[in-house]
């Protein structure tokens, strides 16, 4: 058993500080740099959004942490420290306490993530069982209640229904409830509302958030949904091509961006206000590995790009805790959100 | 609305699609007593969630399921009188763009043979003239010739969509149902799609029937939205009133789960959050159909449909207390404590 410092103790630092994460996988050929030097940091309780194309490394971000990357054709570096500890030193053994009891995730499809062929609430009380020494009956109990914290009605038939059984929503909830059922210190949701409705989605998004703020838990929310961030986060990282490209409070990017991408991606949604005029699309797509630029990864596709783009550009601290990755940046003034 | 009430391109008239379930006498309705008529010209959007049967009915509509009751009338014809031959003919001005791309393109062809294809079952002009005529269409939606030759696998997902919209074009078609359109994609790409769709309804007087569960996207596109809830309407109005105040309940619970990406006040947000889900359309609620779920319903719902009105000048609802506003019972989220 890893020991890791428990809920009581007063804590110093974050709770999970990556630094310099880089993840590469091999084609046969070479090595290719998926993820590139990815530093953040969540403190304890927070709710830190992660948002970004898809193809720009958020869910990678995410395998990586847990490691659940192949065993095979990945390399990763960097240091990952969780309660002081890195879990990049960890052994896959030790990794396994960690999962699920300290670090637990939710995934986009609850079809995929649940097993089929066994009922809900024994796939619950099995994460119980692994992270502690109860019996049978005691992780059937804890299963019944982490159902009912999540609202799942008549929890008691719940635990023996079968993944197929259950709608979009309610699969969710069980993921939300084997997730949390070891009150972990972190919960990584990876687009956890993306294939709901929406009515469904504000019923998981309070959910999520309700239980977060009830066990202390702090949450690391990736989606590319920019409103769910700006309802529900108070940090966020802008990640582009495997890089973060910004990184600070809701607030301050949201109001004003420093990256281009950032803005690119609020320029893109539509607007009650603004209907039938033309959108602001970013041009271009994500680069894929292979064709990846060496200078500024987002250069391709800027309206400021300009000669110095081409070289490679550092994640700089801007002003207040805030973090760009643009030798830009100040020069012009984005568009934000509205108020 | 904006110009005088010009001619209807699509009467939808009592439209009731009906499957049949599991067992033969299981009957599962789909859409029950949906009309509504679409203008020469305009967007119209239909909204709905997973369920609510805005797929079936979009399908209805260009002739790919037949109604079990009432009538679809496109430019006054009803295209299920037709003959086979004449049905063949009339659906090139009536083509549908579905929700994957992956999907709805044959891997085996290239993408120039794909959008060539639907002028091939035509047997339009000479095959030299259809790989012209498709080729253009392709520059149309910003593919150079260097795609022309690549197979569905080589290109993107948006690349995709922008295929199978030439495809649909390249018939020149007078209407178009756009199903769940935008939905795979990512949201730079998705407005550099709905610029597109804009761009070509400009050009070639194009009519769409919008459907999606996105309001915003369908809201910025639409000039008039149809919201669907399980198999039935529930609101008709121009997108900017149904967007300001919205009558029916689930429009104002719609509306209001939709998050904003709005820099956070202290304040934070108060929202509606309906409880349950979409009911089965194998059982569905008696009365209003949303009263399972609605925050102020009354005994009355449970009991009596309520009637399709004309609340307003061209604003249609069904709702026994339309236009009272839902409280916004939902938590107070503060994100904001820095």
């Amino acid at each position: 058993m890893v020991s890791f410092a428990t809920v009581g103790d007063a804590q110093r630092g974050p709770l999970l500080d990556v630094r310099n994460l880089c993840v590469a996988f091999y084609d046969g050929e070479v090595w290719r740099e998926t993820l590139k030097d990815v530093s953040f940091a969540v403190e304890p309780g927070e709710v830190v959004g992660i948002v970004g194309e898809s193809g720009c490394g958020k869910s990678l971000t995410a395998l990586s942490i847990l490691g659940l990357l192949p065993q095979y054709g990945a390399r990763r570096t960097g240091e990952m420290h969780f309660e002081g500890q890195d879990l990049a030193q960890l052994s896959e053994r030790e990794m396994r306490d960690v999962r699920g009891r300290c670090i637990s995730m939710v995934f986009q499809e609850p079809m995929s993530a649940l097993d089929p062929v066994f009922p809900v609430g024994e796939q619950i009380a099995e994460t119980v069982r692994r992270h502690f020494r109860v019996n049978r009956k005691e992780a059937n109990e804890r299963a019944m209640e982490a159902l009912s914290a999540v609202g799942i009605p008549s929890p008691q038939q719940a635990m023996k229904m079968y993944p197929a059984s259950l709608s979009g929503g309610m699969r969710q909830r069980v993921l939300i409830a084997m997730a949390l059922v070891c009150e972990p210190r972190l919960l990584i949701a990876d687009e956890p509302t993306t294939a709901l409705d929406v009515t469904i989605q504000a019923q998981i998004m309070d959910l999520l958030l309700e239980l977060g703020q009830r066990t202390g838990t702090a949450i690391l929310f990736i989606t590319h949904n920019l409103g769910l961030v700006a309802e529900s986060c108070r940090r966020m990282l802008t990640m582009y091509a495997g890089q973060v490209v910004e990184d600070g409070s809701v607030r301050d990017i949201l109001g004003r961006p420093f990256h281009p991408y950032t803005a690119g991606l609020l320029g893109s949604i539509p607007r009650a206000a603004l209907r039938k005029t033309r959108l602001s699309a970013i041009p271009g797509r994500v680069p894929s590995v292979s064709e990846m630029p060496g200078g500024c990864r987002f250069e391709p596709r800027c309206n400021y790009a300009e000669p110095r783009c081409h070289l490679p550009q550092e994640l700089v601290e801007s002003q207040d805790a805030r973090h760009v990755r643009c030798c830009r940046f100040g020069e012009f003034v984005l568009t934000g959100a509205p108020a | 609305m904006s110009n005088a009430p010009s001619e209807a391109i699509l009467t939808v008239d009592r439209l009731d699609v009906t499957f049949k379930g599991r067992r033969r006498s299981q009957l599962i309705k789909a859409v029950t007593d949906v009309s509504f008529v679409v203008r020469k010209g305009e967007t119209f959007g239909v909204i709905g969630e997973s369920g609510s049967g805005k797929s079936t009915l979009g399908r209805a509509v260009v002739c790919l399921l037949r109604p079990s009751a009432g009538q679809i009338l496109h430019d006054g014809t009803d295209p299920f009188q037709l003959g086979r031959e004449e049905l063949r003919r009339h659906r090139r001005s009536f083509q549908i763009v579905f929700q994957d791309p992956n999907a709805a393109l044959d891997p085996r062809m290239t993408v120039l043979e794909s959008v060539c294809e639907p002028l091939d079952v035509a047997g339009l002009g000479k095959p030299a003239e259809r790989r012209q005529k498709a080729l253009a269409m392709l520059d149309r939606v910003a593919l150079s010739e260097e795609f022309a030759h690549r197979y569905p696998h080589e290109i993107s997902g948006g690349q995709k969509q922008r295929v199978n919209i030439a495809r649909a074009l390249v018939l020149e078609p007078r209407l178009i149902v756009c199903d769940e359109v935008v939905a795979a994609l990512d949201v730079s790409i998705q407005a550099d799609m709905l610029n597109l769709f804009a761009d070509l309804q400009h050009e070639f007087g194009l009519t769409y029937l919008f459907i999606s569960h996105d309001l915003r996207v369908v809201a910025h596109i639409s000039d008039r939205v149809a919201v669907m809830y399980a198999g039935k309407l529930v609101e008709l109005a121009p997108a900017e009133p149904l967007m300001q105040a919205p009558l029916h309940p689930y429009t104002q619970a719609l509306l209001s789960a939709e998050p904003e990406p709005r820099v956070p006040d202290e304040g934070g947000s108060k929202r509606i959050i309906l409880k349950g889900e979409i009911p089965s359309p194998l059982a569905p609620p008696s009365g209003c159909r949303f009263h399972t779920r609605c925050p102020i319903a009354a005994p009355t719902c449970a009991t009596l449909a309520p009637e399709w009105q004309e609340f307003a000048p061209g604003r249609f609802v069904a709702c026994h207390f339309a236009g009272t506003p839902l409280p916004a019972q939902g938590r107070v989220r503060t994100p904001v404590n820095t």
